[in-house]
This record gives structure tokens, C-alpha cells and sequence, in this order.
């Protein structure tokens, strides 16, 4: 049995599923965004707070890389006995993944902008909040969005996970496919979610050059 | 009155580096200062004063008469136009929103505040429908240093204050953009304060020179003074050897030309009359009042001639001979060596 029927057979499963696969699909995708909205409303503040003040910044990085150490499956796992099964558990776990990226992206790009511009914004009367408003959070958001672009990738297959916990997605059929030697099962949820994060990933790519280009800023975005 | 004032101002950073030590001295309204010395010598640290980017550890900064630390810091540094060596300047936003910054935090109304970018591009020499909407990383240098001047000057500030604005240029720009800052300065009439360690630059740019040693000031005073009496063996080394160049330098045509044209030079100004004196080679090209001696002695040299005729709006107003600029400078120095 070639790799070429497998293909064949995994399109006539997709097509013979098409309802199931768009349920599959929409809770996916709904996991991945959703949590990865949290993850930047959480991390980019949490990014700039970092970059005020040393001691937290080591606390805040600190947890952030434990939370990135855990293997993907263990914080799912953590999840489970916290908060049950189910997608809100699911999310959670995600979005905890999902933080670390954007997080470290955003210190880096705050930092990295030139000690010679704050200067002079501050000397020509710009306050605090101003200079971070106008100045600094502009000319670092290329490499806050190549953060937020590697997380979304992550995410992405991350989320096959969440069938553990029943969180549901496209893992539902990857992982009973596994189950049940279904390889055509297996292929059905697993191409797909392989598309979806490469086409994540140029869409961002796309944006993120618009930004750079736009700003002229010629600051190496430092994908983690 | 004069603007800034400082009294007896003492810097010790946090880890224990004296920058400047009982330093007082007053800057003039109107003038251009210069504070020149050796790097760590603490000619920005003091310059720093001005806009509170640092505070004193002891004495007193005065800005137009009141204690500078009862000023509201913020408020200070918008009244204040400032204009750093790396120039500052945003990269995310176009040449017109970097020259808006002051005004667009004051509050000014859009209508004015396009009208002021389009005045100072302008006067920068940077045509607004070309430049408004580029981006500093498309400029060269020297435009992103006008860019840098321009916003500094948006706000009509009372003050400006310059750290090495010109220093990182390469030598024949930075040559054009003082002479234009010269031009401007004299349309402006702010107050300016202006660091550099060139000493050449602040011969140039400055009305009144402050020479800095580590952390203290050691000469106030006039270029032309200065270089007629540098007054200490500091000062001296810092001029260099070629004192005698710079005094030709800072001295200009109009001090030593002869008003009367003596029968003896009719050639010459005819010549000029006559539209001969143009610039093409061998010929004498006219010097303006304004320019130094160093260049009416140099065309003079260059055209083998003794004498080069002044002019100014295409009228000639007297005669500057080799002669005259060769005893101006040796009586400054001979009245030096008496005294």
C-alpha cells in the first residue's frame, strides 16, 4: 500500500466526513486563536512591566521558560486534574504554551530600541507613558509580531493535544486514527492542521515585512 | 539677562565619577556657547543640566532666572530644542511627524503644525513635497541631521541645545551644514548651547567659547580672544600649533580691509566691474565682508596677486591686501607678548 492510496484514501475519508471534519476544524481553530489572543493581552503587558523593572523581569521570564520546559503533553496533562476536561481546560494549557514567545519577543524588542532615541524622545519632554506609547511599543512591534507568528505556529500543533483532555480539534482524528490504524484517519486531520500552520505562517510572514518595511526599522526579528 | 546660569552646579554620578565640579558660569541670551574639551572632560553632562536629563548633586542651574528644579521637567524640555550627535530620530515615522513631535505634544492645532514643518523644511533646505513623507532610513546623513535641527527648532524654542550635532558627518558635510547652521542661527535668534570637542568647530560656530578640563571649566571667553591669548598651557595645547591659522580663521575680511581703495588697486575693481573676476582660473575671485581672512589669503596666494577686492551685493566696498591681513595678525600677537 503506497503512500499515494494513503493520500487517496484520506481525501475519500475527508470527503465522506466533510461535517465532522468542519466541526473538528472550527474548535481548532477557535483553540489556537482564542488562546492566542489571551496569550498576547497577558504577554505584552506582562513584556513591558518586564522591561521597568530587573526583578521582575527575572520572576516573569523565570516562569514563563518553566511553563516553556514542561513537555507540550505535560501541561495538558497539569491541566486535566486542575480544571477537568473539556475545552476550557484545553485553553488554558494552550494559552500557557502560547505566552513564553510573544513574552520574550516583546522584552527583546522593547530593549533592543536605541538608548539614543529614548533620549531623545525624553529630552524633548516626552513622559514615560508617552515614549513607551509613541515611541517605544512602534518601533519594537516587528519583533513583538514575529513573537506572536512563532507562537501561532506552535500553537497550531499544539493543539492536536487537546483531544487528550477532550478539548477537541483536529487531534480527534489524528490521535484515534493512531488508535485504530486508520492511516487515511490519521492523514484526514493531520494535513490539513499542516496546511493551517503554513499558511499561518506566510500570512503572518507577510505582515510582519509590511511592518518592517513600513517603519524602515531594520531590526532583526528574533524568531524563539 | 542671561538665559542660563549656572552656580557653582557639581555632578558626582551614582558611582561616584565626578563629571563637573563648582562649575558657574552664565550663557547670554541670543548667543551661541560653545562647551568644547577632551571626551569625559563633562561638556554634556553640563549641557545635560539644561534639560534636566540630569540634576545637579549640589548648587544651582538658573533658566531665565528661576532655580531650574522647581520647573516642571516636562514642560522645561518642550520649551527646550534638542538635537544629539545619533540624532534621535524615530524611525517609524516620516520626516514631517519627527518634525511635529514638540508641537504635537503641546497641543498645537494640525493646520499650524503643518504650516511650521513645511517653514522649517524649508529653512533646512529639505523641499517639503519631496521630503514630508519619507522615512529617516531613506535620508543620508546630512538630511537626517536637518531633520534632527528641523525638529529641534519646531517648537521656536528659547533655547536649543546641540551635542556634537555635526560629529558623526563625514568632513565636507559637516563643513556645509555649519556654514548653513551659521546662516540660520543669525535668522533664529535663540539662545544656543553647543558641545562638541572639535576645537575648529567651536572656533566656528561659537560667539563665546567654554574650554572644559576634566570636570572643570577653565576658559570663558571670545574666540578672538582666546586665540590671541590662550592664557594657559591647557588651553594653548588644545588650540594647537596653528594658532595663527585659526586667529585667520575667526578674523573677518571686514576687520582689515581698506575702505578707500588706494589708486594703486583701480585694476582690480575694474575687474570686477567689468565681470572678468568670475572664478575661472588664475583669476581673483572676490571675497564678501563676511568671509575670514583665511580665505581672502588664500585666493590671494592662489591668483599670485597682493591684494583681493571686497564686495558685497555685487558692489565693491573696499580692498583687503596681503599686507593688511599679515599685520592684523601679528599686532594681536605682539600685543599679547607685551601684555
Amino acid at each position: 500500500m503506497g503512500f499515494l492510496t494513503n493520500l487517496q484514501d484520506a481525501w475519500t475519508f475527508l470527503q465522506a466526513n466533510l461535517d465532522q471534519f468542519v466541526t473538528l476544524l472550527t474548535e481548532h481553530l477557535t483553540l489556537v486563536l482564542v488562546s492566542e489572543v489571551l496569550a498576547i493581552l497577558v504577554a505584552v503587558p506582562l513584556g513591558i512591566v518586564a522591561t521597568r523593572n530587573d526583578r521582575a523581569k527575572a520572576y516573569i521570564l523565570g516562569a514563563g521558560n518553566v511553563a516553556q520546559t514542561i513537555p507540550t503533553l505535560a501541561v495538558i496533562a497539569l491541566v486535566f486534574p486542575l480544571l477537568g476536561i473539556g475545552f476550557l481546560p484545553a485553553l488554558v494549557g494552550l494559552f500557557a504554551y502560547a505566552v513564553l514567545p510573544i513574552l520574550t519577543n516583546t522584552i527583546t524588542g522593547l530593549e533592543d530600541v536605541s538608548e539614543d532615541t529614548v533620549e531623545a524622545a525624553r529630552g524633548m519632554g516626552m513622559t514615560d507613558s508617552e515614549i513607551l506609547r509613541k515611541i517605544k511599543l512602534p518601533l519594537s512591534l516587528p519583533v513583538i509580531f514575529a513573537g506572536i507568528r512563532t507562537s501561532v505556529v506552535l500553537n497550531v500543533g499544539t493543539a492536536y493535544l487537546a483531544f487528550f483532555i477532550g478539548g477537541g480539534g483536529l487531534g480527534v482524528w489524528v490521535i484515534g486514527g493512531i488508535n485504530l490504524f486508520q492511516m487515511e484517519k490519521v492523514l484526514a486531520g493531520a494535513i490539513p492542521g499542516a496546511l493551517l500552520a503554513i499558511t499561518m505562517d506566510s500570512l503572518f510572514a507577510l505582515v510582519e515585512r509590511k511592518l518592517g518595511g513600513e517603519a524602515g526599522v531594520n531590526q532583526q526579528a528574533t524568531t524563539g | 539677562m542671561s538665559t542660563i546660569e549656572f552656580d557653582n552646579a557639581t555632578k558626582v554620578y551614582d558611582d561616584g565619577t565626578v563629571a563637573i565640579e563648582n562649575l558657574s558660569f552664565e550663557v547670554e541670551e541670543g548667543t551661541t556657547t560653545v562647551l568644547v574639551g577632551p571626551s569625559g572632560c563633562g561638556k554634556t553632562t553640563t549641557m545635560k543640566l539644561v534639560n534636566r536629563l540630569e540634576d545637579p548633586t549640589e548648587g544651582t542651574v538658573y533658566f531665565e532666572g528661576e532655580d531650574i528644579e522647581t520647573l516642571d521637567s516636562i514642560e522645561l524640555r518642550r520649551s527646550i530644542g534638542y538635537v544629539i550627535q545619533e540624532i534621535g530620530l524615530f524611525d517609524h515615522m516620516s520626516v514631517a511627524e519627527n518634525v511635529a513631535t514638540v508641537p504635537e505634544l503641546k497641543g498645537w492645532d494640525a493646520e499650524d503644525i503643518d504650516d511650521r514643518v513645511d517653514e522649517l523644511l524649508e529653512l533646512m533646505d529639505l523641499p517639503p513635497a519631496e521630503y514630508r513623507d519619507q522615512y529617516p532610513t531613506e535620508l543620508s546623513g546630512g538630511q537626517r541631521q536637518r531633520v534632527g535641527v528641523a525638529r529641534a527648532l519646531a517648537a521656536d524654542p528659547d533655547v536649543l541645545l546641540m551635542d556634537e550635532p555635526f560629529g558623526a558627518l563625514d568632513p565636507i558635510t559637516r563643513e556645509n551644514l555649519q556654514d548653513e547652521f551659521l546662516d540660520i542661527q543669525e535668522r533664529i535668534d535663540t539662545t544656543i548651547l553647543f558641545v562638541t570637542h572639535s576645537i575648529d568647530e567651536a572656533l566656528k560656530m561659537g560667539d563665546k567659547i567654554a574650554i572644559f578640563d576634566v570636570g572643570e571649566l577653565v576658559r570663558y571667553d571670545t574666540p578672538a580672544n582666546i586665540l590671541e591669548d590662550p592664557g594657559s598651557e591647557f588651553v594653548a595645547d588644545f588650540i594647537g600649533a596653528d594658532r595663527t591659522l585659526k586667529q585667520l580663521q575667526v578674523t573677518q575680511v571686514r576687520d582689515v580691509m581698506h575702505r578707500d581703495v588706494p589708486a594703486t588697486y583701480d585694476h582690480l575693481v575694474e575687474a570686477v566691474t567689468n565681470g572678468s573676476a568670475t572664478g575661472t582660473d588664475g583669476a581673483l575671485v572676490p571675497v564678501e565682508p563676511s568671509d575670514s581672512t583665511q580665505t581672502a589669503l588664500s585666493r590671494i596666494i592662489q591668483a599670485g596677486a597682493e591684494a583681493i577686492p571686497v564686495v558685497q551685493d555685487g558692489r565693491v566696498v573696499g580692498i583687503a591686501t596681503e599686507e593688511a591681513i599679515r599685520e592684523d595678525t601679528s599686532d594681536r600677537r605682539q600685543s599679547h607678548e607685551v601684555a
